[in-house]
Formats: C-alpha cells, structure tokens, sequence
C-alpha cells in the first residue's frame, strides 16, 4: 500500500473507520424508506451517520431529519448536479469529503450509509466509495427486472425487493423475482421487504452482522476478505 | 505539455467540479441562459471576470508565489460567501485527489498551511507539480471556469453538445497577467440566490 500521504482516516485498507454501506436502486423504489427503517434499528447499538445523494437538493435529508430517526447533524445531503450514478461512481470525490466530514466530528463511527440518488439498473457504488452496497428493487418496477440483471442486480452484497405487499395489485410474481435472482446473482442474498408496513429486520440483521466482519477484520488485522469463509459469529 | 496537465483539465478528474454549476443553473432558472447566444455571453463574461482572476491566481501559484498569501488575496476578491465556499470545496477536493495522485511535499506543505484553499491556488501549486508552466496553469484555471457551467447547460437545457463545444472553442482564454481584480456582481448575486433555492440539482 503506497499510500503514505493519505490522511489515517482516508486509509484505503479501512483500518479504524466506520463500515461504508451505499443504499442504491431506481427511483422511488424505498432507498429512503429502508435507510430510516435501518437507523431506526440500528440507532441504538451502532454509532451512525448518513450521507443523502439527492436529486433535488436536501429533500432526502429533510426527510429523514423530520423522521427523528437520527440526529439531525449526523445527516449530510451531497449535490449531484444531475448524474446521481457520477456521484457514487465516477466522481465519488464529494461523498467521500462528506463521509470523512462525519467521521471528524462524530467519530469514532460504527456505520455510515450512503443513499444514492435515484437511477437505473447500471448504478453502482466505486469500491473508493463504500465497502459494501444494497441494491434496492420494487416489486412495481416490474417481476422481470431481477431476470434483466445490470450491475445493480448481479453484483450488490445484498439485493432488497421491497413493497412486497403491492405484489398482488401490481400482478407481481415474489416466486420468479426470487428464482431470477438468484439465477444472476451466484449465492450472494436476497430479502424480500414490505419496509413501510413491515420495517427492515432482516436487513438491519445483515447490516449488523457486516459491521461485526468489517469491525474484526480491520482492528485484528486480517487481510480484507480473508474472515469470509469461516462464518464468523455475529456479536450482537 | 505535460500528461499531468491534461490531466488535470480533463473533466473526468474525480474532484467533484461535475456537480458544480459555476451559477449557470441559476442563471437558467431566471431564464438569463436559454440557448446558444445567452450561453455564449453568459460563458464570455465568466471568462473576462472570474476567468480572468482565476488564471491570474493559478498562475501565481504555480510560479511559486506563498499560496496563503494568494488565497487570502482571492479571498478578498470574491465577495459572494455562496462562491468562496465552492471555491474553498472544490480547492479541497481538488488537493486531496491531487495527493493521492501526485504525492509531493509541496500539495503536503500546502494541505497543512491550507486545508481548503481556493480551487486556483490548489490547481496551480498542482500544476507546478506536474511540471507545467505559469502560463498553462492559469489557461487550465480559465478553461475549468467555463468548462463546468458550459455542462451544466447541456445538462440543464438538453442544448446541442457539439454546438456547445463549439462555442467553447471560439472563446478566448485570458492570458494570465498579475493578479486581476474584475468583478461580476451578477454571478456574486446568481451564487448567493442560488444558495438560498430551495430546490438545486448543482452545489454550485
């Protein structure tokens, strides 16, 4: 690692940071629902902040800062003049400033999320951005898109079909999302949420359960992804 | 011409000048730019005024010239609060991508002295990084003034791209010369609205 310039906070191995999540997906399909379910979970046992990528200015952010799910001040809203994806992808430049900005004046922090702004199948997170990422679906955009794929669907750490309980009035079938998606996706998993009606249990168990990882891994030493295979207990 | 310098004026740079606007989404949205010819002397005036005090500055700082000095020069020369703090945060982004690219005592000594300078004086202590001249550095701090605002046109008024660059291509980049004072009070009250609106696409 020839990094030596970089400040110890912007460490490219992630040794005494915060795990990064990026929560991205097409637009309205519960990107914001989940993050406030998923503060709400995991206010109380994780130390937290949340980086909003809006569309239009702060409205994710105001949304959640109304909430209550989280101190105010621990939410930070990212300007993406119009290319949300260039945003966590391409030019991940004023995410990071934000993120690290968090972690200075709240830090020491468990997890910080990043909610992207709404985009399309292509939209994924840089790896200089976030350490793991959500792919968020609704069942309303349609039960082809998982067998559709994009990088969204095949490759995030974690896929959410959410609004399950539209499924029966959008003519939905959750069997062939599940079966499409695991098709694509060789392994990694996939929840099915009604994050509105239901919250985000499962999610937030997830979440958890990589902090826990990404916590051992870093201030043991290991190397990245060496824990993966042995399973490691989730002290929760 | 040095590698470093195209570099540096390409675009795709990832220090987040994408998401800045340089006052044109305002200007759009108070129907001040609305096609080519608005663009075209929107993105003159930006050249002859903020252009102008930005390759000046670059240029300085490139030519070695104390960049806290500078920045508290340029400081003084930007009235708009709304501005100094894209300035300052484009600066910041632009060193700590430039650190990690180009690790060099000079962008160490200039992140200690100046965490955030301003965008200009980050682009030209860069530039002499790089190796490039005074005179290149102030060119690349006038193209970046214009570059961005012209995207965001495109973006905002799905204008022609290729005819955009066109009328990139017809304007003339200031010589950097001193260290300029040129104002544009209507870019400092386009900033200031535009930091006040409650609906933005761009920070800037």
């Amino acid at each position: 690692m020839g990094a030596v310039h970089d400040d110890v906070h912007h460490a490219p191995d992630g040794r005494g940071r915060a795990l990064r999540l990026g929560i991205g997906g097409p637009v309205g399909s519960g990107k914001t629902a989940l993050t406030a379910a998923l503060c709400r979970a995991l206010g109380g046992s994780l130390r937290l902040g949340v980086v909003t990528n809006d569309i239009y200015t702060t409205e994710d952010a105001d949304f959640l800062r109304r909430a209550g799910v989280l101190d105010p001040e621990r939410i930070l809203a990212v300007e993406t003049g119009c290319c949300p994806h260039t945003a966590i992808r391409d030019d991940i430049a004023a995410n990071v400033d934000a993120v690290e900005t968090l972690e200075e004046r709240f830090g020491p922090l468990d997890l910080v999320i990043v909610e992207s702004g709404g985009d399309n199948l292509t939209a994924t997170f840089s790896r200089g951005l976030v350490d793991r990422q959500i792919f968020v679906l609704d069942v309303s955009g349609g039960d082809k898109v998982p067998r559709k794929g994009g990088p969204g669907v095949t490759s995030a750490d974690l896929l959410v079909v959410n609004k399950t309980d539209l499924a029966p009035m959008v003519g939905a079938d959750l069997g062939v999302m599940d079966r499409d998606a695991a098709a694509v996706r060789q392994g990694k998993p996939v929840l099915f949420t009604s994050v509105r009606t239901e919250g985000a249990a499962e999610v937030a168990a997830w979440v958890t359960e990589q902090v826990h990882e990404w916590s051992h891994e870093h201030e043991h030493g290991h190397d990245h992804g060496h824990g993966h295979d042995h399973g490691h207990p989730v002290h929760a | 011409m040095t590698p470093g310098l195209l570099l540096l004026t390409d675009s795709r740079l990832p220090a987040g000048s994408h998401a800045h606007s340089g006052g044109m989404e305002q200007a759009v949205k108070e129907g001040l730019v609305h096609d080519l010819a608005s663009l075209e002397s929107f993105l003159a005036g930006r050249l002859r005024t903020a252009g102008a005090v930005a390759a000046g500055f670059a240029s300085q700082a490139c030519a070695g010239h104390d960049p806290v000095e500078l920045d508290a020069e340029l400081d003084a020369r930007t009235a708009s609060p709304a501005q100094r703090e894209a300035a300052r945060t484009q600066g910041r982004l632009l060193l700590r991508v430039a650190r990690r690219i180009w690790p060099s005592p000079a962008l160490e000594e200039l992140a200690g002295r100046l965490p955030s300078p301003h965008h200009p004086i980050a682009l030209g202590v860069t530039a002499a990084v790089v190796g490039a001249t005074p005179r290149e550095a102030g060119a690349a701090a006038a193209y970046h003034a214009v570059t961005g605002p012209a995207t965001a046109a495109v973006r905002l008024l799905g204008l022609d791209p290729v005819a955009v660059h066109r009328v990139l291509a017809t304007l003339d980049l200031p010589s950097p010369d001193g260290l300029p004072a040129a104002s544009a009070p209507l870019l400092d009250l386009l900033a200031e609205r535009h930091r006040r609106s409650p609906v933005r696409l761009f920070v800037s």
